[in-house]
Parts: C-alpha cells; structure tokens; sequence
C-alpha cells in the first residue's frame, strides 16, 4: 500500500469531510479514528439534523454519517478504525496504536479533526455512579439501547442537554426537571419548545448542589441562584432521581495541537483555548490543519464545510489543484459558513472566529 | 421564563403564524419557529411555495398564507418539529391539530387521548383522526378536540 500523503485524525463530519475533498483532487488520505464506528457524534444522534440541503438537512445524524463514510470509501481513503493517534512528534510522525501494536505514520500534511470533549462539573456526590456526562448516556440510549436511568435530573438547557433530554423521553425515561445556572436558556427555542410540550421544566438559574445516595444516585439536591450566583437560602429542594446527567458545554479536543506546539487563543464562546489557524484552516505549524469542533465548538454543518476547506487546502499544497480552482472551491464554503454564522446564535460565534485568524496573522507575521 | 402564555406571545409575533382570518379559512400550517437558526428545510418540503426562508438561511420562516392548502407535507419535514397543522373547520363543534410524533406505541385511530399544552399540561380529551406515516420514522398524529381550544392545544400524552 502506497504510504498516505495527508493523515485525518477523527472520523467525524469534519474529518470526514476533509477526506472526502483531498481524496476526490487524487490525494492519497488516511483517516485514524479511535472508535470502532466512523461518524464521529454523528452515530449517537437519532434526531433530525438542522441547516441546509448541502448539510443534510433534515437528515438524521446517523444517515449523515453513512453518506459521509460511504463517500470517503468510494474515493479509496483508507480507514483506520480503533485506532487512537497519541501523540504527533517533529511536526509529522503520529505515534499511533490500534490496540496491538504502535505504529508510526509519517505523512506530508495532518488534519487534525478530533473534535470536543464535554466539561466535567464537581458538586458533592459527583463520583456516585448515576452522575453520567450527556454523551455517555447519548451512546448507551442510542447505540447500546440501554437505559441508564429511569428517572433524571438534566444539568444544562443548551442544545445538547434539551436534545439528549428529548432522546431519554423518547427512550422511556421520565425527565424530572432541567436545571440552568444562566438565567435563560442556552439551546435554540424549537429544541425547549419540544421538551417543554412533553411536561418538562426547565428551571433557568438553578443548579445542581448535591447527589445524595449510599451505593448510586437516589436523589438530587438542587438550588435557586440570584443575580449574582449566589444560592438562595431556603430554595434547596431534593428530587427524587436516579440519574444526573451533565450537559454544561464542550471544549476543544486539542492535546496534538499542544503537542505540535500549535499557538492558542481563548475564546470563551467557542469552547475555551482554541489552536489559531487562517481562514484556510492551516494552524500556526505549516502542514497542520484543524477543522471542525477541534477548532472551535459549532456545528455538524459548520464542521462539514471547515472540513472540506482543510481537504482542499491540503491538497493545493500538495500541488493537486491549483491556487486558482483551490481559492474558488474554498470561497464557496466559506460563504455558506457566513451565512450560517450569523443571528443571534451565530455572530458571537463569527466574532469568535474572526479574533482567532486575527491572532493567527498578528502572530504568523512576528515569527517572520 | 418559558410558559405557555410567553410561548404562545412570541409564537403568535413570528412570521409563520396565521392570521386570525386565515384559521377561520380552513386547514392551515402553524410554524412555531420564532428564533434566526441556520434552518431551512421547511421551504423546499412544501409544494406549493407556501413557506419562504430565503437568504440568509438565519431569516425566520415565512408563511405566505394564501398560498397554504393545509396539506400537512412540511409537519414530519422540520427537523426541529414546530410546526403543526389546525382546522377549524373539521366540524360544527370541533377542530382538529396535526402533530409531529417520535413516540412509541403509536396511538391507534379511534383512540381517545389526552391532549397537552405547549408546557405539557392537560387540556382536553381528544379524538385520534388519523396516524399517518410522515417523512423518515416521524409520525404525523391527527386528533379531534373541542374547538375553543385550537390555540392551545400542541401535543398529546405520549402512551405507556
Ligand atoms: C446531543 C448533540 C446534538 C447535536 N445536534 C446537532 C444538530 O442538530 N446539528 C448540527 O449541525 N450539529 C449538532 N451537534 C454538533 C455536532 O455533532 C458536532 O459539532 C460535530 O459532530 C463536530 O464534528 P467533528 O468532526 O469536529 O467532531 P466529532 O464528531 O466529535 O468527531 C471527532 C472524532 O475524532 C476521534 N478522535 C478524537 N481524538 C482522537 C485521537 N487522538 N485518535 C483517534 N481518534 C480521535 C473521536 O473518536 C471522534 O470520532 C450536536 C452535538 C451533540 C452532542
Ligand atoms: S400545509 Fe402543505 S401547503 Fe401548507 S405550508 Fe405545509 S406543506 Fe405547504
Ligand atoms: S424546518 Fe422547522 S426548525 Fe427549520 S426553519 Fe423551518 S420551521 Fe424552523
């Protein structure tokens, strides 16, 4: 087998993506995925997907990620599944491990698409079994048809603890209330509107202070906030739960960035520190490219397009297209990506990502 | 805070709820799509151009009443499962409300049932009409109820 000449670290939308575009402009793409499944959080998500027709729209998650995958073969890319990258050294070997043995994979240029990881939240009582994150219980409901729980207490009304909170009434469970510590709620209206209609409240400035238990999670102790965060005495109440979920944000997966010594900026609305990198998705290591929730934590339809950006950027440095036809398949993308980046949803996330290729370029020139 | 009363506000402000005049025409979609979300699947699902996003994807959806038949195409089309399908004029008495559903068991027709507001709480009793299979595993759920309650009444108590 000819060696590959880009490597995709993870098998999501972005990743998948990015393969998908270098491979069709004759590049020879390799993707390593720690999971047995490609996909990424796409296999996890039954629901129906928002965007536009060219993001699959109203598609669900799992059939966006078999169109993806079964894409990404017909091109030849060779898919390396439980496989974990763990480590990148002199900016091109990836140190890699698919449970027998450690390989080293040494391509022309990475893509690094290994998206996020959710953010823990420590209360007592945290480490009883009961207290899961909302991916966790999204793989055991929807992949391994496991109920973790029958009766839960959700911690977080963005997105992802409104549509997970939807998948558990949908997987039988009883959804006891939704706490939020912010005073409104974080995910899109049509999404609380959903499990608002099925009779669950969503208590906006509350929060979770205790799980109480002597073996696992029997009850949930949560409390009311004022204006400045602060508990207000006498609003504690006990729910009688037998799972805690936690859905409190995500953040960017980026430890090979860090070990590339790729430079970071933080940017709070996109999910913490996040690696620079131009709008043609290139970090601050020439030859390293991020994309999707990696590089910011958005979307499917966001990781969609970055990916693609990053697999035609890849590919024009490698001289298989030219600047010319390379600067207007990117345009393309780029100009879906504005229109999705914007509304109330969107703009902090474009100004997000605008301070990040403005840091880019500041820091680019000092090296120079 | 999030109720029925400041649902049903910001709903009824939003550029896919009907007027008045036009629930009294017959059966018509009710999108419950009040936010500028990158979404836009609804306009291409219906066949007769009744539903307008446009450019930039974030614009709210538009319902161009005139031009609604009451089909009930976009229901099972919208990923975020807010529009709904009234009319007022099923009977002398009775109005019917067309819901999303991604519930199992489904309910049977002829069933009666217990029929939710916006905040899950209990309206009526209902009468279902029809179950139709919609679009890719989401059902479409057709149910009877008193007529005064057309603008409340946005979901039924799924079954154990
Ligand atoms: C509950 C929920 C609902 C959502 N709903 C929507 C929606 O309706 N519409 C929408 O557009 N988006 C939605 N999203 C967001 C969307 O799923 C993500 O933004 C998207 O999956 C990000 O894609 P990605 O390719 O960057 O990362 P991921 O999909 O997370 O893929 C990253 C992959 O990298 C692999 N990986 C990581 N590190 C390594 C390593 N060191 N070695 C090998 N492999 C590695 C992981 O195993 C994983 O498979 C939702 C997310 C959640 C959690
Ligand atoms: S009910 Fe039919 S005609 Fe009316 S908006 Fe929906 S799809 Fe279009
Ligand atoms: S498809 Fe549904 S969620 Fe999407 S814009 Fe239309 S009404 Fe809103």
């Amino acid at each position: 087998m000819k060696e590959a000449e880009i490597t995709v670290i993870g098998a999501g939308p972005a990743g998948l993506s990015a393969a998908i575009e270098a491979a069709k402009y004759g590049a020879n793409v390799e993707i390593i995925d720690e999971n047995a499944l490609p996909g990424g959080q796409l296999f996890k998500q039954i629901h129906k997907f928002f965007g536009s027709k060219e993001h699959y729209a109203g598609t669900r998650g799992y059939d966006i990620g078999r169109k993806l995958l079964s894409e990404a073969e017909n091109l030849k890319v060779v898919i390396k599944l439980n496989t974990v990258a763990f480590g990148v050294f002199d900016k091109n070997k990836i140190g890699l491990f698919d449970q027998k043995d450690i390989l080293i994979s040494k391509p022309k240029k990475i893509i690094i698409a290994t998206g996020a990881s959710e953010n823990p939240l420590a209360f007592p009582g945290w480490t009883l079994p009961g207290v899961m994150g909302a991916g966790a219980v999204q793989t055991m409901i929807n992949i391994h048809r496991v109920l973790p729980g029958k009766k839960v207490l959700m911690v977080g009304a963005g997105n992802v603890g409104l549509i997970v909170s939807y998948q558990l009434l949908q997987a039988g469970a009883d959804v006891v209330a939704i706490v939020e510590a912010m005073p409104k709620i974080g995910g899109y209206f049509v999404h609380a509107a959903k499990v608002l209609r099925m009779g669950v409240p969503i208590l906006t400035s509350h929060t979770i202070i205790e799980a109480k238990g002597e073996k696992e999670v029997e009850s949930a102790t949560i409390a009311a906030l004022d204006q400045n965060w602060n508990l207000i005495k006498g609003s504690e109440k006990e729910l009688d739960v037998d799972l805690i979920c936690i859905a409190v944000g995500l953040k960017p997966e980026a430890d090979l960035c860090r070990m590339l010594n790729c430079e970071f900026t933080y940017v709070p609305f996109l999910g913490g520190r996040i690696p620079l990198h131009n709008e043609d998705m290139e970090t601050t290591i020439p030859g390293v490219y991020v994309a999707g929730d990696v590089s910011g934590v958005e979307e499917a339809s966001v990781a969609i397009e970055e990916g693609r950006i990053a697999g035609i950027s890849a590919a024009e440095s490698l001289g298989y297209i030219s600047e010319e036809e390379s600067e207007k398949e990117r345009m393309k993308c780029k100009n879906r990506l504005k229109a999705f980046r914007i509304g109330p949803f969107g703009s902090p996330r474009q100004e997000g990502k605008n301070k990040v290729f403005e840091e880019y370029k500041r820091r680019t020139k000092n090296v120079k | 805070m999030l109720n029925e009363q400041t649902i049903l506000n910001k709903v009824k402000t939003s550029p896919g709820y009907p007027s008045k005049e036009r629930f009294f025409k017959g059966p018509v979609a009710v999108i419950e799509c009040p936010e500028e979300i990158p979404c836009n699947p609804c306009e291409e699902a219906c066949p007769f151009g009744a539903i307008k996003v446009g450019e930039p994807i974030t614009n709210l959806p538009m319902l161009i009443e005139d031009k609604c038949i009451g089909c009930g195409k976009c229901i099972a089309n919208c990923p975020g499962l807010a529009i709904f399908l009234v009319n007022l004029n099923y009977s002398k008495d009775e109005a019917t409300i067309s819901i999303p559903y991604e519930f199992i068991p489904l309910p049977d027709v002829g069933e009666e049932v217990d029929v939710l507001n916006r905040e899950g709480k209990f309206v009526c009793k209902g009468k279902v009409i029809k179950v139709n299979k919609g679009e890719d595993h989401t059902w479409v759920i057709t149910v009877s109820i008193p007529k005064e309650f057309f603008e409340v009444a946005r979901n039924i108590k799924p079954l154990k």
